[in-house]
């Protein structure tokens, strides 16, 4: 039997990713299907606390610790050190797994450079077949549904968040540990100078279960405090439309659609948002859409489950009521 | 600043006419093509890098696509590029991820520049690795997610304020670089009429894979590393449910609604 690899990817203040304990358990039902075994590998200055997080949720865990790694940028040496374990493998894995996110998307790249590995980008869903992996993706924004696989039976694949649940694994795993190797793989390096957070960063949609979105519609940055009340209310992250990005009232990490980011939320609860289809594609594959609009012919009622119409304003803050006058 | 960026035409999202056809491939004749959106604003970034660094500087278009690119490439170079370079061939037709990087790293060894730019990635199949894949095949250092890109001639070196989740990280690399464009960067700008007379006579090469020295039997579509097993519609969402009323009777409905699918 072969192997299939989980890539975790760096989350913040030098733990795992959520999206890597997804791509973990996705992995892990696979390997049910597949007879594989799962080994997550976790490539980092000091990748010890990320691999002992991915071990919650795979069998076995190598950590690969490359000290230069704490002043680069990460995806390009990581590419490499796992590249150069692709290369030591007995048998090089049926699967190597990442998250479809930036850091997710730029390892897959080099990697697939350094093995000549084919790539399959933004799976939406995975299955086993007798073939091999079968990766469903998403082209077109949405107006086809696509299932490729690998001409070799092994290669790449980039996972979009929220399409498994995270559960961790019966029993923990093992970490084991090791060290870069010498004469493997080498990139060019890129330094990081300076990390800087930026004040009133909001929390990140892609692994938000509800989303509260904002559009044109919401007039200012000032009606951007109800989007925020909503989604506190509710317990969600607050999203936005390119208009209102570009008008400077919500920053482009919030931005959902075609140059922003593709989410699939539970609930995407919609504010003053028409719908265009540059919109659309980012949102559609929620699990619930409820739409506040003034204009009962705006686009997004073709597509939202439900669609209030009146002003987002009166509708939000009445809305907001009711959810704060909820017991618990 | 010799600069080239990395331009795909891609059917228009906002047409909303894309099908395969019974080839499995783009049905190019169904959907008009554009400029990818984020190769706009990486274009948009490498005119005013140009401009900012002057004399003896210019920006390069390079694009791997069909035989019909060349209308896609003229609405870039009226934005202001400099000339064009068309990588096609038949035997690119069905190429996967692996050959677009290939290819496109075979002629930007055929090119002089300082810098490389490219969007994070293309609106038809979202994939995003390209880039990265392009500057590891060149040993170019890769700085992705760029939302500011700060050459410095003097010092050889460029600085690229990549996104990150809580703000952003402070990258800096020697030139030649690659760095994937975000909208951030700015608005791309509109071709002035000047702009679309200029680009009607400016120059777009075209190259196949034998002037790349590749070999068509052994990259491309005939030797795929990923297939299309099936494409077909996703299935529409049930229809949607329009509440007019008051303000509070509107509330209500949600509130109902988000409880009866045990959302709250």
């Amino acid at each position: 039997m072969g192997e299939l690899w989980v890539i975790g990817e760096p989350g913040p203040d030098g733990g795992l990713a959520r999206l890597s304990t997804e791509v973990a358990t996705l992995a892990r039902e696979l390997a049910a299907a597949s007879g594989d075994d799962v080994v997550g590998i976790v490539v980092g200055a000091a990748p010890d606390a990320a691999a002992a997080e991915l071990a919650r949720f795979v069998p076995r865990v190598v950590g690969v610790t490359d000290a230069a790694i704490a002043e680069r940028a990460w995806s390009t040496p990581a590419a490499a050190r796992v590249a150069d374990l692709v290369d030591r493998a007995a048998t090089p894995p049926n699967l190597i797994l990442l998250g479809a996110g930036p850091d997710g998307r730029d390892l897959a790249g080099a990697l697939s450079a350094l093995t000549g590995l084919g790539v399959l980008t933004g799976a939406t869903a995975v299955t086993w077949t007798d073939a091999g992996p079968a990766v469903e993706m998403s082209a077109f924004g949405g107006k086809l549904s696509t299932t490729s696989g690998f001409t070799a039976g092994r290669g790449i694949v980039t996972v979009r968040p929220n399409v498994v649940t995270a559960v961790p694994a019966a029993a923990p795993g093992t970490v084991e540990t090791s060290e870069a190797s010498v004469a493997g793989h080498v990139l060019p390096a890129v330094a990081v100078l300076d990390r800087v957070s930026e004040a009133g960063a909001a929390a990140p949609i892609e692994e938000a279960r509800i989303i509260v979105s904002g559009g044109r519609g919401v007039g200012g940055p000032e009606g951007f405090g109800l989007v925020e009340q909503l989604a506190s209310a509710l317990g969600g992250a607050v999203g936005a439309t390119r208009a209102a990005v570009d008008s400077g009232w919500i920053p482009y990490s919030q931005q959902i659609g075609q140059t922003g980011k593709i989410v699939k939320p539970e609930l995407y609860l919609a504010l003053g948002i028409s719908g265009a289809i540059q919109h659309k594609v980012g949102m559609q594959t929620a699990g619930s859409i409820v739409a506040v609009n003034r204009d009962p012919d705006a686009p997004i009622a073709d597509f939202a489950d439900l669609l209030v119409v009146g002003d987002l304003f009166e509708v939000g803050n009445a809305l907001l009521e009711r959810l704060r006058a909820r017991p618990g | 600043m010799r600069i080239v960026v990395l331009v795909k035409p891609v059917p228009d999202p906002a047409a909303g006419s894309e099908r395969l056809g019974p080839d499995g491939r783009l049905d190019r004749a169904a959907a008009p093509a554009v400029v990818n959106g984020n190769d706009e604003y990486a274009l948009e970034a490498a005119l005013k890098l140009a401009a900012a660094a002057g004399e003896g500087s210019d920006v390069t278009l390079l694009s791997m696509a069909p035989g019909s690119a060349p209308e896609t490439l003229r609405k870039a170079l009226a934005m202001g590029a400099t000339r064009g370079v068309h990588v096609t061939d038949r035997a690119l037709a069905g190429s996967c991820a692996v050959a677009t990087a290939t290819v496109l790293a075979a002629a930007l060894r055929t090119l002089d520049y300082d810098l490389v730019l490219a969007g994070v990635d293309t609106s038809d199949g979202v994939g995003g690795t390209v880039p990265a894949s392009v500057a590891a095949r060149l040993a170019l250092p890769f700085l992705s997610y760029a939302a500011r890109i700060e050459p410095d001639e003097a010092s050889g070196t460029v600085r690229v304020r990549r996104i990150s989740a809580t703000g952003y990280d402070l990258l800096e690399a020697p030139m030649p670089a690659l760095i994937s464009c975000t909208q951030v960067l700015g608005e791309p700008r509109y071709p002035s009429l000047k702009g679309i007379m200029a680009a009607r006579s400016k120059e777009i090469a075209t190259v196949s894979l034998a002037d790349l020295g590749l070999d068509p039997a052994a990259v491309g579509g005939a030797v795929p590393t990923t297939s299309l097993l099936t494409a077909t519609a996703p299935p529409a969402r049930a229809a949607t449910e329009v509440v007019r009323g008051s303000p509070a009777e509107g509330a209500t409905r949600i509130v109902d609604f988000l409880s009866q699918r045990r959302i709250i």
